[in-house]
């Protein structure tokens, strides 16, 4: 009956009904958004990094990651050194370079990584082979495009190029034998790989035996900290990072789109919370007569509070729903677009979507929905009855 | 046609025995006005007994309505006492009264004041569900009720589809959904024509033939005359039986 009630009140006023819906579901929509983005962030940049199952990198000294053009020197010998460590399982040197390819009259240039193709980490090959060989190549969708090259094709590959005396330093042919995506590429952005011996050649004599970065597989989790700590004390010169230092990292450089996000999150939920308890204050206060009446046929004034409380928390509960699925939607527009985000890669989302921000985003607004109800429908049932009546009566 | 027998078959007495249903005991109500207070009712003395008929007659501003809130246990006395079914009723606290009222009282509104988004089974019901009767007795019951008062082709019906005289017999029959022990009615014709209003009078009148104790707050010479005893009342006091 209670029920049948609630049911039926929501249904007096369709428009306002399905108006407040509407507001709820905006505002749930855009809470979720919040709770993901905070969240999100980070759990897909954790899950990037442990894509290949490397949980240490090694940089040079107090850089991240390809983050300058500082490199390692002495990589053979800093390889002898990492294989007598039994915890580590896999090394994979990495460099970073650029290349220029002359086709025609123009010249492309594109971001080269030296990598072991057996153990490498960095990209995802689609079509063709691994650049097993050492005058092998790969490119992505980008690259090829740009040179309109296909696999099977030999290209003119330089490097360092000095535009005063329009000379290379190096350059040397090669064969495209794949097509590739690269992991932490960033959009529009022309990458290639090949060996590490090969780049380290077409880098120049000062870079013959450099690598930009180290990655490495250790056995167990537990033991990550531990090996860490022994690279640095091993090898001079480079800063060792973990899955997790890295998310320290990361977690500073995002710190402000998380409290933008914490602020905006908190926004709507005040405003999805404000929204229901006018509207429950206004449609208790219209249905002071009716309340008072069934006091005086003996409804208590619990039933009274739950029957108001299930009403805004029904709609509470409805626009949430619609709210999880516009924000989704608004979360993946969002993400298509923040993914040409300069120099963040293109696998990094900004808005994630886990079960658990959806439950926690929810969860608030039913609780706000409850919330809204207890407090207009408590004061309507505790009013003086008879002179309530007599009020009623003469409006 | 259905009758009373079945209106009052599931009828439990409670209380303690009492020759009276309704005791009322040098009863008082005041409404203060900041320094000021108003005595609506003074020392009012009187009792209605088992399947009496009493109208509650005066001028405007007596005191009647405020001495059926009373009655009805949505308002307590500043002085004295009412025992209803032999419970002190003024002395109750909320939850104590609201249970009461389920049980024991019968409302009957000048407004009718039904439930507008329900029918008019459903309004019977209300009470019925409150009192935590299951779906199927209640509405076996208010079948019943409907068609004593004359409705039982008018059950899916919505308030607004009714007119005032038949608003009126609904709400009649939900305020006898429970089998209170007295039916309250202020005013139960103010708003109703002649025509309307008599039907009101005479379905009354068949309820308290039926054994059902009555009192009613009225302006109506015809609903007056057709009780058994007229309490007079004015400046808040009886002055005539
Ligand atoms: N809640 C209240 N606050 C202040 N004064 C009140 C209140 N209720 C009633 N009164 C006063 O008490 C007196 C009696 O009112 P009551 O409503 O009982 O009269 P009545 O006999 O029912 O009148 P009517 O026939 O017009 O309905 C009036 O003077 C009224 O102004
Ligand atoms: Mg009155």
């Amino acid at each position: 009956m209670r029920f049948a009630l609630a049911w039926s009140s929501l249904r007096r006023h369709t428009t306002r009904t399905l108006l407040a819906t509407l507001g709820v579901a905006v505002a749930a929509a855009m809470l979720l958004d919040m709770v993901m983005m905070s969240t999100g962030m980070r759990e897909s940049f954790r899950e990037l990094l442990l894509s290949r199952g490397f949980q240490l990198r090694l940089a040079p000294k107090g850089t991240l990651p390809f983050d300058t053009d500082a490199t390692i020197k002495n990589t053979s010998g800093i390889l002898t050194i990492l294989r007598t460590n039994p915890a580590i399982t896999t090394v994979s040197p990495v460099l970073g370079g650029t290349i220029q390819i002359p086709r025609g009259n123009r010249v492309v240039t594109s971001s080269a990584l030296g990598i072991n193709p057996l153990v490498q980490g960095d990209y995802e090959l689609l079509a063709g082979k691994d650049p097993l060989a050492d005058d092998a190549i790969v490119g992505n969708d980008d690259f090829l495009k740009a040179t309109g090259a296909r696999i099977g094709d030999t290209l003119d590959i330089a490097s360092g190029y000095d535009p005063e005396l329009r000379t290379y330093a190096a350059s040397r042919k090669m064969v495209l034998t794949g097509r590739v995506r690269f992991l932490y590429g960033a959009a529009d952005q022309l990458a290639t790989a090949m060996r590490l011996g090969t780049l380290q050649q077409l880098s120049g004599t000062e870079h013959a035996n450099d690598a930009s970065l180290f990655m490495i597989r250790i056995r167990n989790d537990s033991e990550v900290e531990g090996v860490r700590r022994w690279t640095e004390r091993m090898i001079p010169g480079v800063s060792g990072i973990s899955t997790a230092t890295a998310l320290v990292q990361v977690d500073q450089r995002l710190s402000y789109f998380r409290q933008l996000a914490v602020i905006l999150g908190s926004v709507s939920l005040f405003v999805g919370f404000l929204l229901v308890t006018t509207l429950v204050t206004v449609s208790v206060n219209e249905r002071i007569g009716e309340i008072t009446v069934m006091r005086a046929l003996g409804v208590s004034r619990s039933h009274i509070v739950q029957q108001i409380v299930m009403e805004a928390t029904a709609l509470m509960i409805t626009g949430s729903i619609a709210g999880l699925g516009l924000g989704l939607a608004t979360g993946h527009y969002l993400n298509a677009i923040l993914s040409s985000f300069p120099g963040l890669p293109v696998a990094i989302n900004f808005f994630l979507f886990q079960p658990s921000s959806a439950w926690t985003a929810l969860g608030l607004l039913a609780l706000s929905g409850i919330a809204a109800g207890v407090y207009p429908s408590f004061r309507a049932a505790s009013l003086p009855i008879a002179t309530t009546l007599r009020q009623d009566a003469i409006a | 046609m259905t009758t009373i027998e079945d209106v009052h078959r599931s009828d439990v007495r409670r209380g303690t025995p009492s020759a009276a249903v309704v005791e009322a005991r040098n009863l008082g109500r005041d409404y203060k006005f900041g320094e000021e207070s108003i005595h609506a009712l003074k020392g009012v003395t009187f009792d209605v007994g088992e399947k009496d008929y009493v109208a509650v007659v005066g001028p405007s501003g007596c005191g009647k309505s405020t001495l059926l809130n009373l009655l009805g246990v949505v308002d307590s006395p500043s002085q004295g006492t009412v025992r209803i079914r032999g419970h002190d009723v003024g002395s109750m606290r909320d939850r104590e009264a609201t249970s009461f009222r389920l049980h024991n009282i019968g409302f009957v509104f000048q407004r009718f004041y039904l439930m507008p988004t329900l029918s008019a089974l459903e309004n019977i019901e209300l009470p019925m569900a409150e009192a935590g009767k299951k779906k199927g007795e209640r509405v076996a019951r208010g079948r019943e009720l409907l068609a004593y008062v004359g409705l039982g082709h008018r059950e899916r019906h919505r308030p607004s589809q009714l007119s005032g005289g038949e608003q009126q017999r609904v709400a009649i029959a939900r305020a006898l959904a429970n089998n209170p022990a007295i039916l309250l009615a202020d005013e139960p014709t103010g708003e109703l024509d002649a025509k309307t209003g008599g039907e009101v009078i005479s379905l009354f009148e068949r309820l308290n033939g039926d054994g059902t104790t009555i009192i009613v707050v009225t302006h109506d010479e015809v609903l007056a005359r057709a009780a058994h005893r007229r309490i007079h009342m004015r400046d808040g006091s009886i002055v005539d039986e």
